[in-house]
């Protein structure tokens, strides 16, 4: 019994370290998509900057600068995607594609370029981490019943990028729903033209919540690389941006709902690490690449309206032309 | 796809592509000078590797076929203003159709019974991976874009799924079917050449050519010469008119998603009847995506999505060169011209429309002799 409880908090922790990328990208796309702008290269964003913080924790030796070269790079990506989507009123679509398949090339050519490694960076040392912070009397707390073994195996031990994430999600709603900038930014999602005619900026509010949300992706991908991971290995984000993507969507563009699906995401990728040539009872083997689809299950069938009705923003995709 | 600016329409056709690629290879060139090598150099060896050692334009064209099936797909969905990036998904599952015929009959028919009912089951798998988002585009309003992104994944897990497991061939590691019988064999070009006395160096290069040639002359008579076809274009350009005219929008749309995803599938013919003889993991390695920069280039049209192919096909095989010929840039570069491909051409497609209207503009006009602008 004690066992399974332990087995169950140590999945509980996995879930945490799975779902910290996915909950700052969903936040991304939370601010990119309510402002009315679609952003599917959260994936590319990740993956650039999962490799900019690597490769400068790397050079330079400190995780710090790795995180802010990866915001930075981040955030370039997202203007780039602005420039594109806002500026030029293309196709946000193939924008955001266009800057997960550049960021594809990029990462490896640069990566054998720099450190000669088929495309990956060098293992990274622990000063050039993101190191697990052990909470106070963790160990000493363990011991007591229920509550200890919580405290010791859950919340004691994540590093700070996983609890920037969670304060994230706080951020993020409070943004949305407490500011007026967050009200600007749900405006601009909805109907732009009642924007534009109160005097507010549609480009320049766009152009922000990019920014914000090239902050997050950039944050997720340095945690890949410089926390999660010790370093950058090719098509890291294997898929990530768009789990991330889908749990944005499944949580219906709202930061709690979001964040609930990307626990409910990063549970199903902990249990079927866990379940990995496991062999259940009465099954067989764990039909552990089944499990691993649920996430884009799940979402086709939220989106096709079976159970609740997910409703993106009015605006969204659609370029704003300003009248003359 | 309309431009904001009018725009002759032989330089949007033409103009436009060759100032997108032009720019992609600047960009690339400039990343590679900036690693420290000679882009020019760079440039040389991609063309060579493309088109001057043996063999090596077959392997252009080989690489070409995947991408003139899968550029159609997504050309055929543009005509809808259906956006369809599952080409990668529909793909792999069309080698999942194509695998199954030929695993349960491959033994049992003929070449010329088995290779076609491999075709049509590579076809209608796709078809079908495709259908299912445009029913729910069309009739439960979920979006396109986001239905295939989460179509390609299922594809994936279940390919692994099954390719791990009960299609694994018994006794060995690697997460494949067997070997199919040589009865699923579709014919090298270069073994037809040599049977008519032509020299022809080896290359993957086979008949699944033809058959994606066959396909353009198809998709051209579908968009252009056929009812559904106009129902297609109708759709895409104003669903309220084409409901108005009595067109049942819905179904064309999942119809034309149908013909997008048999489209792709049947991009697994050439790489599972006509190079692997037996499904593998992954064998689709990003040819979908490629379609959709493909199909942007080729502006949709199929002369115009066999001159790009053509293009993709010379930067992948020249693209492959790069690994031996240079030890600091390889193959990925490729990936970055593609992906600067579809931004220019795609995202930032308007960048160069404007400025070029406008200098157009001003050249032609008093050629013109200042008459009405038309058009």
């Amino acid at each position: 019994m004690a066992d399974l409880w332990l087995q169950f908090l140590l999945t509980i922790d996995a879930t945490l370290r799975v779902a910290t990328p996915l909950i700052l990208c969903a936040m991304a796309g939370i601010f990119s998509e309510k402002s009315g702008v679609i952003d599917i290269s959260l994936e590319g964003k990740m993956l650039m900057s999962a490799f900019a913080a690597a490769a400068v924790a790397a050079l330079t030796s400190s995780a710090l600068v790795g995180l802010i070269t990866a915001i930075g790079v981040s955030i370039l990506l997202g203007l780039l995607h602005g420039l594109a989507s806002i500026t030029m009123r293309g196709n946000q679509v193939i924008s955001g594609l266009a800057i997960n398949i550049l960021a594809s090339g990029l990462t490896v050519t640069v990566g054998i370029a720099m450190f000669q490694q088929g495309g990956q960076t060098p293992n990274l040392a622990r000063v050039e981490r993101f190191r697990p912070i052990e909470l106070p009397l963790a160990e000493h707390l363990g011991g007591v019943p229920f509550v200890g073994s919580i405290y010791r195996e859950v919340v004691s031990g994540h590093n700070i990028l996983v609890w920037i994430a969670l304060t994230a999600v706080l951020f993020t709603a409070f943004i949305l729903t407490r500011t007026r900038f967050g009200l600007r930014l749900r405006a601009v999602g909805e109907k732009p033209e009642a924007l534009d005619s109160a005097g507010v900026s549609v480009t320049r509010t766009r152009y922000l919540a990019l920014i914000i949300a090239g902050v997050l992706c950039g944050m997720a991908g340095a945690y890949l690389s410089t926390a999660h991971g010790s370093g950058f290995v090719r098509e890291m984000t294997a898929g990530k941006g768009y789990i991330a993507l889908a749990a944005m969507i499944f949580g219906k563009w709202q930061p709690r709902g979001a964040l609930l699906a990307c626990l409910l995401f990063g549970f199903l990728e902990a249990v079927a690490s866990r379940l990995q040539g496991v062999e259940v009872p009465l099954i067989g083997e764990a039909p552990v690449d089944l499990i691993l689809a649920l996430p884009y299950l799940l979402t086709v069938i939220l989106l096709a309206g079976f159970v609740g009705k997910a409703m993106p923003p009015r605006a969204i995709g659609e370029p704003y032309l300003k009248e003359r | 796809m309309r431009s904001l600016h009018a725009l002759p329409r032989w330089a949007d056709v033409g103009l436009i592509p060759l100032i997108n690629v032009l720019t992609a290879l600047v960009v690339s060139g400039i990343v590679v000078a900036i690693i420290g090598e000679n882009p020019f150099e760079a440039m040389m060896v991609m063309v060579k590797g493309a088109f001057v050692y043996k063999g090596s334009l077959g392997y252009t064209l080989y690489y070409a076929t995947n991408f003139i099936f899968t550029g159609l797909a997504v050309a055929v969905a543009f005509h809808a203003m259906l956006f369809n990036i599952g080409g990668e998904g529909q793909a792999y599952l069309g080698g999942l159709g194509a695998g199954l015929v030929c695993l349960m009959f491959d033994s049992m028919f003929p070449a010329l019974v088995l290779i076609p009912l491999a075709i049509v089951a590579s076809a209608g798998f796709g078809a079908v991976w495709g259908a299912i988002p445009g029913y729910l585009q069309a009739k439960r309003g979920s979006h396109i874009v986001i239905t295939t992104i989460m179509f390609n994944f299922l594809a994936a897990s279940i390919m692994v799924w099954l390719l791990a497991g009960r299609l694994k061939a018994p006794g060995q590691m690697s997460p494949e079917t067997r070997s199919f019988s040589a009865n699923a064999e579709l014919p090298f070009i270069h073994d037809i050449a040599n049977a008519f006395g032509m020299e022809m160096a080896r290359s993957p290069l086979n008949l699944s050519f033809v058959v994606a040639l066959l396909a353009c002359v198809g998709v051209w008579l579908l968009i252009w010469r056929s009812r559904l076809g106009y129902a297609i274009r109708a759709t895409g350009h104003s669903t309220g008119a084409a409901e108005y005219a009595g067109i049942p929008v819905s179904t064309v749309i999942i119809i034309t998603m149908a013909i997008s995803g048999g489209l792709a599938g049947m991009m697994a013919i050439n790489e599972i009847l006509g190079v692997q003889h037996r499904t593998i993991l992954g064998f689709t390695s990003g040819y979908g995506f490629t379609g959709i920069a493909v199909a942007l280039m080729g502006r949709n049209h199929p002369v115009g999505i066999i001159l790009a192919s053509l293009l993709f096909g010379a930067l992948y095989q020249g693209g492959a060169e790069l690994d031996f010929e240079f030890s600091t840039i390889t193959r990925e570069m490729v990936l970055l011209i593609q992906g600067l491909i579809i931004l220019f051409s795609g995202g930032l497609a308007y960048m160069f429309n404007r400025p070029l209207a406008y200098i157009l503009g001003a050249l032609l006009t008093p050629r013109i002799g200042g008459g009405e602008p038309h058009g």
